[in-house]
């Protein structure tokens, strides 16, 4: 395993896009996009996500195996809230007696 | 004159001495010691609980203690026995001790790492402790939701802040066992020669990296909406209850496998010494644990099926849940197969190990009638579900946890149990269990809910027959405190491979010394090779 290093120089910039992307979050915040809002906020997290990870996480440069864990990581939050959602999304296909 | 020998050798209790050596080691087996004697502690205070439940429950009428008492004994013998005895049990304490060892390496990947999760234990105990003493939590372990946030005047924040302490514990461990898996296997020890102890313990470490951070943030939640009336989970601040028995279950369901599957592998490994044969199927047996780890996330809706969850996230969720039978049937009939033309020793550990395979297959396939959501509906909240879980728990997990702890006994210690009363407690256990909740299957399905002191009197014939067995399963657990303990002076001296088993951890002397190897250890052989090593292995 050989231990890459980033430059300085990288991380600055790196650093200036998630505070640019921020800004940007909440500039959209203010525009009313309907149903997009919320789609457009989570696009720009995910950036946000995969810079961390890939440049202050050292993604870009691991091996494997660490790749596997981290796409581990993220299938599990996937089964998470998809499971989560056939219970929320199909509650009302049936009527409660009643009501 | 054996004892002199014996003390004069320096292994990893006489390697230093006092108060500081143990509180600030880094030694693997000793913070497996310091484990084993914290979660005994809790297993004995969880007991304590129970038995004060099971008393109240020898008659209909609520005669002992008020019905506010009796949730709350319920709740905190729970949390006692959940979170601070079965989940750190088998992988903590068996795990931390042995794991190194039968991998060859000279400790965990992390030492200081191993010491700070079981000072987090300790924490986090010492919170619900805390809470326990100073008016207890009457929420149920599950700390349902709008109960636990906007109701209950108990102290739900203590005890959760405890349990979420002590999470962070299990995390550390599983990252701990899994990296040291990866990275410290001796020469020659490829991934399929690892014992089935190894591969259940890691996959154990799996699930506790993957899903223990999921209880962290239910229960920041659970502090956000109690605390700061956010509305996360109230219906009445436009929070969804449901909501928090999914992150809850997403967590406590795969939980069940943190418990059980360590138990599976010391069965593994027990069935196959008493039987001196490789485990029928190694492969299939190894993967099996795996398979149940990554099914155990996909089931927890199940818990959810009278909870206003939809009908059909409860068919999807009933339907994955037969799934995790399948890699359970693998190992009960791998095991029974390993049985097959073995020669067959009744010590002790076996004893505990047929045990095992009996009541986990009972608990197991009372878990399909309870997956089948048609029949869940009928005995859900009722003891047929408390029966259920007991037989995995109790029956699987806690079995296989003594007998894991009288096989490895003589390593740890360096000396015998007695062989006698050892034996004659695995039979008052094995019988004191059966007595106590078989007759809870049949409560339950008759119609007595759970959590209840008050009970119609027909009833009450199966409840005394209960009580009377929790008075036996009583018994039968202080016989085994009092034996080990007599055992650390008067035992007799073990030798370094009592049972004449194959694994590295027998290859080293009884207590091992300080770094675990005189010399690093290369493995030539597969796991379980009794018919290649018969020759090298000295009995006595």
């Amino acid at each position: 395993m050989t231990e890459h290093i980033d430059r300085v120089r990288t991380y600055v910039l790196v650093f200036a896009v998630l505070i640019a992307l921020t800004v940007l979050t909440t500039a959209v915040a203010f525009v009313d996009l309907g149903p997009f809002s919320v789609v457009v906020a989570l696009a720009i997290a995910v950036c946000k996500m995969l810079l961390v990870a890939l440049f202050f996480m050292h993604m870009r440069h691991s091996t494997r195996l660490t790749r596997l864990v981290v796409l581990g990581g993220l299938l599990w939050l996937i089964i998470l809230i998809l499971l989560s959602l056939t219970d929320f999304a199909t509650r009302t296909w049936v009527g409660v007696p009643g009501r | 004159m054996i004892t002199a020998a014996l003390q004069e050798r320096e292994h990893y209790l006489n390697a230093s001495y006092g108060i500081k050596s143990w509180l600030l080691t880094k030694d693997h087996k000793r913070i497996g010691l310091l484990y084993l004697a914290t979660i005994t502690l809790f297993f004995f205070l969880g007991g304590a609980f129970a038995t004060l439940i099971r008393i109240e429950l020898l008659t209909p009428q609520g005669d002992l203690v008020s019905s506010e008492t009796y949730n709350k004994l319920f709740t905190m013998h729970g949390v006692a026995m959940v979170f601070f005895f079965l989940i750190p049990a088998i992988p903590a304490t068996l795990g931390n001790f042995f794991l190194p060892l039968m991998i060859g390496a000279r400790d965990l990947a992390f030492p200081r790492i191993n010491l700070l999760s079981w000072y987090l234990l300790v924490i986090g105990g010492l919170l619900s402790l805390y809470a326990m003493l100073a008016g207890g939590v009457d929420t149920g372990w599950t700390f349902y939701t709008p109960y636990s946030t906007s109701y209950s005047n108990t102290w739900v924040i203590a005890t959760a802040l405890g349990i979420f302490v002590a999470g962070f514990s299990s995390i550390l461990t599983g990252l701990n066992f899994i990296v040291t898996v990866h990275r410290m296997r001796a020469p020659g020890m490829t991934w399929f020669r690892l014992p089935l102890f190894v591969w259940s313990t890691y996959a154990t470490s799996v699930i506790q990296v993957l899903g223990t951070p999921v209880l962290a943030v239910t229960i920041i939640l659970l502090f956000c909406e109690r605390v700061f009336h956010l509305g996360i989970f109230d219906p009445t601040r436009g929070g969804d209850p449901v909501l928090f028995q999914h992150l809850f279950w997403f967590y406590s369901h795969p939980a069940v496998y943190i418990m059980v599957l360590p138990a599976m592998g010391v069965i593994s490994e027990l069935v196959s010494v008493y039987s001196r044969k490789p485990v029928f199927g190694y492969h299939f047996v190894a993967f099996a644990s795996v398979a149940i780890a990554v099914l155990g996330f996909l089931v927890w809706g199940h818990h959810l099926f009278v909870s206003t969850q939809s009908l059909y996230a409860g068919l999807v969720f009933s339907f994955l849940s037969y799934f995790v039978a399948i890699p359970s049937a693998i190992k009960v009939f791998n095991w029974t197969a390993t049985l097959y033309k073995g020669s067959i020793s009744y010590d002790t550990p076996m004893l505990y190990a047929f045990g095992f395979i009996g009541l986990f297959t009972i608990g197991g396939l009372t878990g399909l009638f309870v997956a089948a959501l048609g029949f869940d509906v009928h005995v859900t909240d009722t003891y047929f579900v408390v029966a259920h879980f007991h037989y995995i728990m109790v029956g699987g997990t806690i079995m296989a946890y003594l007998g894991g702890l009288h096989y490895w006994w003589p390593k740890m210690t360096g000396r015998m149990y007695p062989e006698g009363w050892a034996k004659l407690s695995a039979l008052v256990i094995f019988l004191g269990f059966n007595l106590t909740f078989f007759p809870q299957f049949v409560l339950g399905y008759l119609g007595m809910p759970r959590r209840y002191h008050v009970y119609p009197p027909e009833f009450q014939v199966l409840h005394v027959l209960s009580t009377a067995g929790a008075s036996v399963l009583a018994v039968g657990y202080v016989i085994p405190m009092i034996y080990f303990i007599w055992s650390l002076r008067y035992g007799k001296v073990a030798g370094a491979n009592p049972w004449g088993a194959t694994g590295l951890e027998w290859k080293t002397a009884s207590p091992p010394p300080a770094h675990n190897f005189d010399e690093t250890p290369i493995v030539t052989h597969e796991a379980y090779d009794y018919r290649a090593v018969m020759g090298e292995v000295e009995v006595g």
